[in-house]
Formats: C-alpha cells, structure tokens, sequence
C-alpha cells in the first residue's frame, strides 16, 4: 500500500489511508450477503478502494468531474465515494428511490459523467432516460444478476474495473505516479454534492468540501466520543447528508465499522446480529418497533403481560430519572433493576439496541410518548436538528439534559442567530459553499455575514434550548399580530394517538381553530371498550362522546401553549371535528402524508366560515375518490365545539381558566 | 460476493422445441366417477405451460397424475423419454419434477429456511448417520445445499422472513416459500397448482415475476393451474382448457381465448 500524506489527513482518501496504515487490521465494513457476514479490514478497503480509483481513471474520470452514486447502502458505493474523490472527482449520490423523471433532472443538472448503481433495476431506470443525460458516458454496476445479456460497451461490472485498475497498479511507477494523484487532494477541495430532497421546487445541490465533511464528523465524533470500535449499521439513503456524515466521515474519522444490512426489510434483525453501538433513525422506525412489540405482547401468555406492563409502568416512573442522573429512591432503583433484568434488557435485545451508546432521532418531531419510552427502557435516544446545508449538525442534545419537545443546544462550533420574524440562522466551519450551479438561490440562503438561513422558524426556551416550531414561511400572524404556527398546534394535537390528522387555520383571523381527523383504530378501540356503538366513520366522529374526549386532549394542548410565552397567542378559540378521513386520493394530503393547509381551507369552506362565525353547527358535501377511482359525494352535518382558553403564564402553572 | 444466480438445471434457456413430457390419453376414475377422460396433450421443454377449466374440469387430478400421486386406469405418460404406465411420487420427484399444491402445504412450525431446506432432501447423500452428527463431510454437504437454498432465498426476497416460522406468514409469503421450498430441488419439471390463489394484486405481480425469472434465469419447464385469465395469457406459451375431464382446446393463449368451446365452457351456454 503505498503511504498516504506526511501532514494532516485532510481529504476522505487521506483518512483511509491513514486508517489502513493505523489501525489496517480492524473490521472497516461488513455486509450480509447470502445469510453470512462479510466483513473488510481497513487495509483491503484502502486497496479496494485503490485499484477502484484506478480503473476510474483509466475508463476516463477526470479531476473536478461529477460520479453519481445511486442504490441502497452497499460497500461498494461507499468505496465509489471514496475513490472518486481519490481522483478529484465528486461524488453525487442519488436516493436510489426516486423515480427516472426526479433522477433525470438530477445526474443532467450535475453533469454526471459516470454512474456507479447498484443493480439492474437501477441500470433500467437510468438507460430508460440516458437520451436526456448528454454527460453520461459510463455506468458501473455491483450486482450482475440479469445483466449478463446487456450491451457491456458502456456498462461496467465495479469488480471488473477493479481487477482492471489492480492490474495496472502491478506496475510500480503506475503506483506511485497514481498515489501522487491522491495527494494533489486538499481539504478545501469541492469533496461532495448532496441533492435536498426537494419537497419544495427542483433539488438543489449542496457543495461540501471535504473540510466542511470532516469539521462536522469531527462535531459529531467529539460530541458523543466515538471511536474505532465504535459499530453503525448504514441503512438510510446514502444520498441523505446524515447517512453521509454517520455512515461515511464519521466511520472514516473514527475508524469504526460500518454494517450494511442484507436488504431494507432485514434491518431490525442484523442490526441485533451486529449489536450497533450508534444508531440514527427517524421517528418512524422507532414507532414501528413499537408498535410490533405492543400487537406480540398482546399473543404473550398473561403472566409475561402482566409482568411487561407492571414494569413498563415503573420504567415510565423511574427509568428516565434513573438515565438523566436524577435522585430516585432506593425501592425505585431496585424495582428499575429488577425490570432491567426482566422486561427491559431482553426488550432491547429485541431492538438490537442492547449495546448502543447513543441513538439519534430527527427528521420530523418525535412523539414525547415514544421518546419517554424508549429513554425509560435505558437507551438513550436523543433529538438532533440539522441539514443538508449545515453539512447535518445545527443542535444536539447534551447528556442529561435531554427533553422530548426540544432540540437541543447548539452544537459545538455552531453560532446560531434567531432574526426577528422568527427564523433560525446559523453559522459554522461545516456549512457548505453553495448551491451548485445557482448562485441566485446561494445568495438568498446566505447572509452577507456567512450565516445561512435553515427556513425554519424557532425560539430559545429558558434553558438555552431550540424549539422548531414550523418551517419559517408557515408560520403566520393572527390578526392581533401574535404568532400563528400552525404545524406546532397541528403536531401537538398529534401526538394524542385519539388524533390522526389535525389542520389549523388563523392566518389573518382574530384566534386559531383546528379541524380534527380521529383515529379510527385508536377512537374505534376505546368506543368498543365504552360502550359507544356507532355504524360508521362519520357516526364516531360526530359523537358527542367523542367530542368530549377531543375536547380535552385541545384543553391540554391550550394549557400547554399558555406556558410558551411567545405561542400563548396561538391558544385554539373552537375546533371540529372532520366527518371523513384526510386522504391523499383527495388531495388533501401529499402522498407523504403532509396536510395541504390551503386547499382543505378551501375544499371545507363552509366548515372554516362555521368555526369563525360562532355557529354550532355546519352542512358540508364534499366529493370524494373511492380506491377504485369512483366518485361520489359525502354530506354531513358537523358540529363545532369552543375550547377553553389560559392566560399566558411563563412559570408554566396555568391560572384560573377563562371561559371561553 | 454476488455469485450470478446458479443455473439451477443446466439445461439450456429457453428452448423451446424437444417435449420434455407427454401425456397419452390418460383416463382417470374413482369408482363410477369420471374425472379425466381420454387426455393427451405434450409439454415443451422451456416453456410455461399453463392447464385451465372450470371448477372441477380435472385440473388438479391432472398434475396428479403427472407426479404420480394418483394412478390413471388408462393411457401413458412419457418423462424424459421414458414411457410408463404408472409413476410413483418419489420416482417423479428424483426425476426432476417439483410441485406446490393448491392449498399451501408447508411445515408451518419450522422457519422459512428449514423448510426450503427439506427441498433438498433428496441430494443429500450422506446417510441419516451422519447427518446426526452434522460432523465433518456430513456437515460440508449441509453447507453446499445451505448455499443452494441461500441463493433461492435472494431470489425470492424472503431474507427478512428467513428464520420465521412460517405459519406466522401471510399467505403471499408461505406461497412464495412453497415456490422456494420446489426449487430447491432443482427440478426440471415444476408444477404449480393455482400460485397465485387467495393473493392481492401486488402479490399477483410479484408471483407472476418470480414464475417468469424462474422460467428465464434456470431454464425451468413450467405446468401451472392458474383461474386467474389475465394471468395466464400473459404468462404462458400455450394452454391446454379441460372441462369436464376432457381436453377442449389446445394451443397458444391467442388461439385458446378465440375458441367458441373456450367461451361456452366459461360463461356457459343455453342447453
């Protein structure tokens, strides 16, 4: 292997070879392949990795040229990043499912000369739109399976070209000529484009240099001490900066192994093999974990339910106490322990979660519920907030000082600056250089004094930590002028599982309401338990039953914004509840279940005028799209309900109730 | 790491051409009830053969006799080039001839992995003795047939439900596993008695892609009872219609769905 840099490893390539020469014999990678784990020392990578890089150049890659990089998480692709960038080229990964039109705008929008995919699903998708790509003059594949009758003329198999570039390096001169290629590398060099998913116009690209990359694997590394035997498990698209910074730079930094699961379906199951000690995943993998373990407890003979609730019970009294370092008395303690034994250790078994240091969750709020969960059963899951742009990390929750409904301090090197209507910005040496190829959109991002603008809107609570309250341009005026945010209302309505859908209107108008969608697995359930008989959606819905429970998860949610001092405002006056379900088929959802705000307004007009009018009752037919395509029309009569309202208080106690 | 699928029969793909097996006018009774009267028809190495009629047109007493489960009083089948009055289930399975069944029939206490395995069961050579042991060669053969039914695993996207019991699946899935459990044997002949049965949509798709990778990735000569009609003009070559035990019509799905009998037998006719 021929030796990396005298000075500072500043580049990804440097790094890795840095890690084979220190530590060249630790377990770099590993993918389960075939029901067996295959695993790769740091050597062989920085050699794979090599002899990749070679047979790059020698099929034409050239310094400054873009390489997209589409399929799941695989060490190959992983090594693709890391050998493009040995050359001076940039690595473009692209999320592997997104479909041919979205990818053709993205590899033509970087220029990509080379395309590095997984398989041949992905090979068909980007031949389907090659007549758009102009750049594209090579395609590499890792697996072959139903490729062996395509035209192989442009289309490459990524073991061939590395037996092709090994070959070459035989050759001592080549070796050498080849390793000087790599030191040509410096840290300030353009190291990665990261394409923002875009939910709002095209997406854009983020330049990061491979200084921005390892400043934030260096916060993130610093933050939370880790170290080479340190294990993740790469499962989130790698075309996302925090599958790019965990799985990536901090692995390479570090030196810690990185596992690749054997497809998206077995991630739960190798992650237990593997016992991860860093994990990161949305909200959502954390609730269907959840939600699996509930629906088996309930098959589990009565003695083992017994025994989890009891203990879950005492978990939920003690367990977070217990993790964030508080007094708890002694019988609680032991109580806790004893759970520990029982119920806890082998639930965490069952999550792999059993040797994790520390877990992340962002993305999207998390539930406080399922975060105390998880915190109570001794894994200490934490929120971050971060972005693309910030090259992943803006705040991150200390040890100890963990609460479900912020995110966090600042993390180190971050400065963040809070303008005056409302939006967060920040600034550090991770963030990244510019939109590619748009100066126009980098211009409006950044500020003259290098602090970018996140769009979102949030404030410091008490403690020096950051709330996100809503993206920034969401995030309205009641008439009076207070602040209106509603997706803060609309999460907080949520989190109730009674609640499946929350909308809240108050732009411009004299208070906030909110139309409500309950849950019918949830309602249903506790209508069957009560008594409440009702024939169908529509009929629970309107029940008065119902609407008294609503009516308190609003009086919890006005109490609880009371004690915010800048969202006491925001308070909601009246609220009904919604006769049919919010559905996607009907536009009133996106397809990733996001509420499109103006369109119910306008859709339920009538509803919207009821709950600003003070009538107790409104007639609404809206027409709707069964799952076969028909069509039909939906009447009902809707009843609206006041809410009770608080005076703000900042102490957090809520004063006598003013009735509404 | 990703080894190109095995080329589980080593025939030649896609050759359509040779009859891999003949059916001689076969008669079948029970007693005084005639289930199948006087049938031939051939199938074609390669090709995706497909069997329909109408409930109780002798469909399933059909495969049956082909995989020597029941016994025709009259008529021959020739296997291979090989003319027998009678074949025995085991003979017909150690000549290369798979089957799943109309109603899933899978051990459902063992996991998705040890059924599949009980697919390979007639290549493996070493005695019950050994086996025991799972000691020395013995346990190298386990390893080469775990290897087999790995790469049928892959094939069939069941890695996630590898160590399942299988009751606990979902229908789609023990069918799949069924599908999976018959390769393993590498057979050359595979017969499949209504795969997509009871399935959705989505889980139709993914059969018929399965049944059609097989038929093109291993070269497998498939025979499939099939109600579904869209299902079985898209996939198959030809298509013999039974109804009431006797062969209507006979030949490729353009033809078969033009025939006046077809289309009586199906929507019936006044009598």
């Amino acid at each position: 292997m021929a030796s990396g840099t005298a000075g500072e490893a500043d580049t990804f390539p440097k790094l890795l070879l840095r890690n084979a020469r220190e530590r060249a014999s630790r377990v770099a990678f590993r993918h389960k392949d075939l029901g067996i784990w295959q695993s790769w020392n740091w050597a062989e990578v920085a050699t794979h990795v090599r002899d990749f890089a070679k047979g790059l150049q020698d099929l034409g890659l050239k310094r400054g040229e873009k390489v997209a990089i589409v399929g799941y998480n695989r060490p190959r692709l992983y090594w693709s990043m890391c050998a493009a960038q040995w050359l001076g080229a940039v690595p473009v990964p692209v999320y592997a499912d997104s479909v041919a039109e979205e990818m053709a705008y993205v590899l033509d929008h970087a220029e990509a000369v080379f395309a590095v995919v997984q398989d041949q699903e992905q090979v068909d998708k980007i031949l389907s739109i090659a007549e758009r790509l102009p750049h594209l003059r090579h395609m590499l594949y890792d697996e072959p399976r139903g490729l062996r009758d395509y035209d192989h003329a442009k289309l490459h198999a990524i073991e061939a070209v590395m037996q092709a570039g090994h070959r070459a390096l035989k050759d001592p001169q080549a070796e050498a000529a080849f390793a000087r290629e790599m030191e040509q590398g410096k840290g300030s060099d353009l190291g990665i484009i990261l394409y923002t998913s875009g939910t709002t116009g095209r997406p854009k690209g983020v330049m990061l240099s491979h200084y921005n990359v390892i400043v934030a694997a260096e916060i993130g590394c610093g933050f939370d001490g880790l170290t080479e035997s340190d294990e993740v498990i790469a499962y989130l698209p790698i075309a996302w900066v925090g599958d790019h910074v965990f799985s990536y730079a901090q692995a390479m930094l570090a030196g810690f192994c990185v596992n690749c699961p054997e497809s998206p379906d077995t991630v739960i199951d190798d992650r237990r093999e593997v016992g991860t000690t860093y994990a990161f995943a949305p909200p959502r993998v954390f609730e269907n974990m959840l939600t699996i373990t509930m629906v088996r407890m309930e098959d589990a003979g009565a003695l083992k339910r017994k025994m989890f609730h009891y203990f879950l019970g005492v978990a939920k009294q003690y367990g977070e106490k217990i993790l964030n370092g508080e007094s708890v008395p002694l019988k609680g303690r032991l109580l806790y322990k004893l759970g520990d034994m029982l119920v806890y250790g082998p639930l965490r078994n069952r999550f792999g979660l059993t040797n994790i240091k520390v877990g992340y969750t962002a993305g999207e709020a998390i539930g406080p519920e399922l975060f105390r969960f998880y915190r109570s059963i001794g894994v200490n899951l934490k929120q971050l907030y971060g972005q693309t742009e910030a090259g992943v990390y803006i705040t991150m929750q200390p040890n100890g000082e963990i609460k479900a409904d912020t995110v966090g301090k600042p993390a180190p090197l971050v400065e963040i600056r809070i303008d005056e209507s409302g939006e967060v910005l920040y600034r550090s040496p991770s963030i990244f250089g510019g939109y590619y190829k748009d100066p126009e959109k980098t211009a409006e991002t950044m500020t003259a004094d290098g602090y970018v603008r996140s769009g979102d809107a949030g404030f410091f609570d008490e403690g020096g930590h950051l709330k996100i309250i809503d993206r920034a341009k969401d995030v309205g005026k009641l008439a009076s002028g207070e602040l209106f945010p509603p997706k803060y209302l609309e999460n907080k309505l949520k989190f109730y599982p009674n609640i499946k859908e929350a909308v809240a209107f108050g732009q411009g108008r004299d208070y906030a309401t909110v139309a409500i969608n309950i849950d019918l697995t949830a309602v249903g359930n506790w209508a069957e338990r009560n008594n409440v008989v009702y024939a169908s959606y529509q009929e629970l819905a309107g029940h008065d039953l119902v609407y008294d429970m609503i009516a308190k998860h609003v009086d919890e949610v006005n109490r609880s914004l009371a004690a915010e001092p800048m969202m006491g405002g925001a308070q909601i006056k009246r609220f009904l509840i919604l006769h049919k379900e919010l559905d996607a088929d009907d536009g009133e959802l996106t397809r990733t279940q996001k509420v499109r705000r103006g369109f119910i307004a306008e859709r339920y007009a009538p509803l919207v005028a009821a709950l600003y009018d003070g009538s107790e009752i409104a007639d609404i037919s809206t027409e709707v799209t069964f799952e076969d395509g028909r069509k039909g029309v939906i009447s009902a009569r809707v009843k609206v309900r006041d809410a009770k309202t608080y005076p703000v208080t900042v102490e957090g106690a809520p004063a006598a109730a003013k009735a509404a | 790491m990703n080894a190109e699928p095995i080329n589980v029969t080593g025939t030649p793909l896609r050759d359509k051409g040779e009859v891999l097996l003949s059916v001689e006018n076969i008669s079948l009774r029970f007693g005084g009830v005639k289930a199948i009267t006087d049938v031939s028809f051939d199938i074609r190495k390669g090709e995706i053969r497909a069997i329909i009629g109408p409930n109780g047109a002798g469909k399933t007493s059909m495969l049956n006799c082909i995989n020597g489960f029941y016994q025709p009083q009259e008529g021959q089948i020739v296997f291979k080039g090989e003319r027998r009055a009678k074949m025995r289930p085991h003979r017909a399975a150690a000549g290369g001839i798979a089957r799943t069944f109309q109603n899933v029939a899978l051990f459902k206490g063992m996991s998705t992995l040890d059924n599949i395995m009980t697919g390979r069961t007639l290549k493996m050579k070493k005695g019950f003795f050994w086996q025991a042991l799972r000691h020395g060669p013995a346990m190298q053969e386990e390893i080469e047939h775990r290897r087999v039914v790995e790469d049928i695993i892959d094939f069939l996207q069941i890695e996630h439900i590898r160590k399942l019991p299988v009751g606990k699946l979902p229908y789609g899935l023990q069918k799949r596993v069924e599908l999976g459990r018959a390769l393993a044997m590498e057979p050359e002949l595979l017969l499949l008695d209504e795969p997509m049965a009871g399935m959705n949509l989505e889980e139709k798709e993914d059969m018929c892609r399965f049944i059609l990778d097989v038929n093109n990735q291993f070269g497998t000569t498939i025979a499939l009872i099939e109600h579904d009609m869209g299902v079985v003009m898209d996939l198959s070559d030809r298509v013999v219609v039974l109804e009431y035990g006797r062969k209507i019509a006979d030949g490729t799905p353009e033809e078969v769905k033009a025939d006046q009998r077809v289309i009586d037998a199906y929507l019936g006719v006044a009598h």
